[in-house]
């Protein structure tokens, strides 16, 4: 009797452990802080994406409206994956996206919006990965939610459908 | 570019050949006289499309090839070749390329050289072998390819982490990794001798070499960690406790453990299942360091690249050999002790029996240290960090008869024994515990249990000096007891008699206490490749007169951009002078941190001592 039980008992332990580290999995500790207090934007001057003209934070974002800005490149494999998103972001007409250009070759970014499409409705440029310091960003893809001149949430790693679904519940 | 498409469609093909070789090996096992040429030839050919393929990743990191996506995170075109070079083991993808490496490497190996043992064992170790390596295909193919295409290409790299810029942490993982996977075919070759009822002398002493060179590199490898935390984390530690440390240190433990049954296996044919269940032990713990690390399931100092998929398929692939094993393990084995083996309760068996059991309970510790914060956390979600403290409290104390039992254990006879030359032992007792009173006479905070700490380690080292006198004395054994001794005995005048300075410091400045002054003389700075340094000159005076000329550096990378601080350590043989500095945010001071470390040399010269030991014991085999 005893015999058989001590297998059926070790598969039950080892059973549960596996359980613990499956929904240990489910949320992992990459850290992401929480923004309790919505942050104001950063002030800052950048250059068009096309035109190269100066452009002030208070030229792209006004007070009073819903924008998504996206931090982008055209290397970034994820970046690829979550344009389409955006794409169908674009149709909604309570927020306007706009995309900040991250450590890119001109030449290259033009046609991977060629290629993809482009959702920005602005899109400014950071050569040396200064802007996207100033944002707090950790690296690309990126995306902030900004009503009021506030950042609302902040959105790490490429967009997916239920963030999507997320932004527009949001925003309504 | 060509060489990610032939990496690539190399791992495809190996891939392919284990497939193949799992068909042979079943067919060759119905009808096993002699192994067919074919099985020996494909896992040479898996062996070399996975070197072929290793090959290619590396030429892509010297080369700068930054359209493949591996050497685009992890390279950068100003990074000295050498770090390039290591870099292709620096990081996910391609460490794991190297597990794979190792294990068709060391499957070939077994293959070719095991001989006078049955055509069965070898072929069923092959199958089981094979399982695990097209595990690590598909994990690697399916969630962390190396060879991933970008396009466009981008013009430069991301860079390596600086601090893994580093010539300990270049060579640190492929030791590490022969260690780790070392263990597997340890498991493979266990769970076919169970299976085929061959657990017996002749295969203790036959998988013996195979434990001994896994051991060997597993513990030079924890070595070289370690080193590597010492010079470049710049904390003036060698260990932390630290998640990633346990997970090496676990499998160590079960190793070793392992080590010392085998050889009660060899000689008296006992102890097999605990043979067995070590051996799958240390593999599985291996792999749940593996799991543990690359998964991101716990937060550590070193952070690797965390990807919940790749965590489920490794915590999917852990629990199917977990269960693969526990299944051969109750089904096949068959426990024979019981017949007649008695021993006395004073005699070399009892003796590694007792302190095997210390050492599964010191694996126990370590093991709830590291993954009870993860059950913590998912059953009632609370957050809590295991520390130094309970490893401390939980471990010590038991150190002490641990010590003695090393030390009195080799001394026995199998079977049966008597305490020979008891004047000697006693005698050396108290020559111990006075040495341990005198030298810790001054020392105030709790005397006792240092005393008898510190004197149980000094009774180690002086029984394993002096049977290095002793006729018929087992060489390799001894040496490695010995420097096992001068290790806990180096750690802990390391932990009492340390001493550090704090202070905050502009150039020019002077810094002053009873018996130290230092004086923070000039400032240089420096443009290489890839980083600019700052670097500070001290010079320091000690009470008794020395003077020492310490410049510690602060490095400032360009790709990524993060600072690092080289400390300067001025190591001589009795203590080491570790000074490090810090840039404190928006100030025009250095923060200064002086340590004196004594023995430090001695922790890394009696852990060599240690794998000499092992080394020996390789080398003896061979005779």
């Amino acid at each position: 009797m005893k015999k058989k039980l001590l297998p059926f008992f070790v598969v039950i332990i080892f059973g549960i452990v596996f359980i613990v580290f499956y929904k240990g999995l489910e949320d992992t500790n990459i850290y992401t802080p929480d923004l309790n207090v919505q942050k104001d934007i950063p002030i800052f001057t950048s250059k068009d994406f096309y035109s190269g003209k100066v452009l002030k934070s208070s030229d792209i974002f006004e007070f009073n409206k819903t924008y998504l800005l996206n931090i982008w490149s055209s290397w970034c494999v994820p970046c690829r994956q979550e344009h389409p998103l955006l794409m169908t972001l674009k149709q909604n007409d309570k927020i306007d996206i706009i995309g900040l250009n991250y450590k890119d070759n001109k030449k290259n970014a033009v046609i991977f919006l060629q290629d993809l499409g482009n959702p920005y409705e602005k899109i400014f440029i950071d050569l040396d990965g200064t802007q996207a310091i100033e944002w707090g960003a950790y690296g690309v893809p990126e995306s902030f939610l900004i009503n009021n001149n506030k950042i609302i949430k902040k959105y790490i790693g490429p967009l997916n459908e239920d963030l999507i679904s997320e932004i527009e519940y949001l925003i309504k | 570019m060509i060489y990610s498409t032939i990496g690539y469609y190399s791992l495809f093909l190996g891939l392919f050949i284990s497939l193949l070789i799992v068909f042979f090996s079943v067919k060759n096992f119905q009808n096993s006289k002699i192994i067919s040429a074919n099985i020996l030839s494909f896992t040479f050919l898996q062996f070399f499309l996975v070197v072929i393929s290793f090959l290619c990743l590396i030429i892509s990191f010297v080369l700068s090839d930054f359209s493949n996506e591996t050497v685009f995170n992890n390279s950068h075109s100003t990074k000295p070749l050498f770090y390039k070079i290591a870099g292709t083991w620096g990081n996910h993808e391609g460490s794991l390329l190297l597990w794979l490496f190792v294990l068709t490497f060391f499957i070939f190996i077994f293959i070719l050289k095991t001989q006078n043992q049955p055509i069965k064992y070898k072929l069923l170790t092959l199958i089981f072998q094979q399982i695990i390596i097209i595990g690590f295909f598909f994990f690697l193919l399916k969630t962390s390819n190396p060879f991933n295409h970008l396009y466009p290409t981008p013009s430069e790299g991301l860079g390596l982490n600086p601090i893994l810029q580093d010539p300990a942490l270049a060579i640190h993982p492929p030791i590490l990794y022969l260690g780790y996977v070392g263990s597997s075919i340890i498991f493979s070759s266990a769970l076919a001798a169970t299976s085929l009822n061959l657990v017996s002398k002749k295969w203790a002493s036959h998988i013996k070499r195979w434990i001994l060179i896994s051991w060997f590199f597993l513990t030079i490898g924890i070595l070289l960690g370690s080193i590597w935390a010492y010079y470049e984390l710049g904390w003036g530690g060698f260990w932390f406790w630290d998640p990633v440390e346990n997970v090496s240190l676990m499998p160590w433990l079960a190793l070793t453990t392992l080590l010392h049954c085998i050889l009660v296996l060899e000689r008296k044919s006992i102890l097999s299942s605990w043979v067995i269940i070590l051996s799958i032990a240390t593999f599985t713990l291996s792999m749940c360091g593996t799991f543990l690390v690359r998964s991101g399931i716990l937060n550590s100092v070193h952070t690797f690249a965390n990807d919940p998929e790749r965590g489920l398929f490794i915590l999917i692939f852990l629990f199917v050999l977990i269960f693969l094993s526990m299944f051969i393990f109750f089904f096949f084995h068959k426990n024979e002790e019981k017949t007649s083996h008695s021993f006395s309760w004073l005699s070399k068996e009892t003796s590694i029996l007792v302190n095997n059991w210390f050492m599964m309970y010191f694996l126990s510790v370590v093991l709830i240290g590291t993954v009870y914060p993860i059950f913590l956390d998912v059953m009632i979600s609370k957050k809590i960090s295991v520390g130094p403290p309970f490893y401390n409290k939980l471990i010590i104390p038991f150190l002490v008869p641990f010590l003695l039992m090393m030390a009195i254990g080799p001394r026995l006879k199998w079977t049966i024994s008597k305490l020979q030359d008891k004047k000697y032992l006693i005698s050396l007792l108290v020559i111990s515990i006075i040495l341990a009173y005198l030298i810790l006479k001054n020392f105030n905070q709790s005397i006792l249990i240092y005393t008898v700490l510190v004197s149980s380690a000094f009774y180690l080292f002086f029984i394993s000096l002096r049977d290095f006198f002793v006729k018929n004395r087992n060489i390799s054994q001894n040496v490695a007891h010995f420097g096992f001794s001068l290790l806990i005995l180096s750690i802990l005048f390391n932990n009492l008699f340390s001493s550090e300075t704090i202070t905050n410091l502009k150039v020019g400045e002077t810094f002053e206490n009873s018996d130290t002054k230092i004086v923070f003389e000039s400032v240089n700075q420096k443009q290489e490749k890839n980083y600019k340094s700052i670097i500070a000159n001290f010079n320091i005076y000690n009470s008794n007169g020395d003077k020492d000329k310490l410049s510690p550096e602060l490095r400032i990378y360009n790709q990524p951009i993060i600072v690092t601080s080289e400390a300067d350590i001025k190591t001589t043989i009795m203590k080491d002078k570790f000074i490090v500095i810090n840039l404190v945010q928006n100030q025009e001071f250095f923060n200064v941190r002086y340590q004196v470390k004594p023995f430090m040399l001695w922790i890394w010269l009696s852990v060599i001592l240690i794998s000499i030991g092992g080394f020996l014991s390789i080398l003896k085999r061979r005779l």
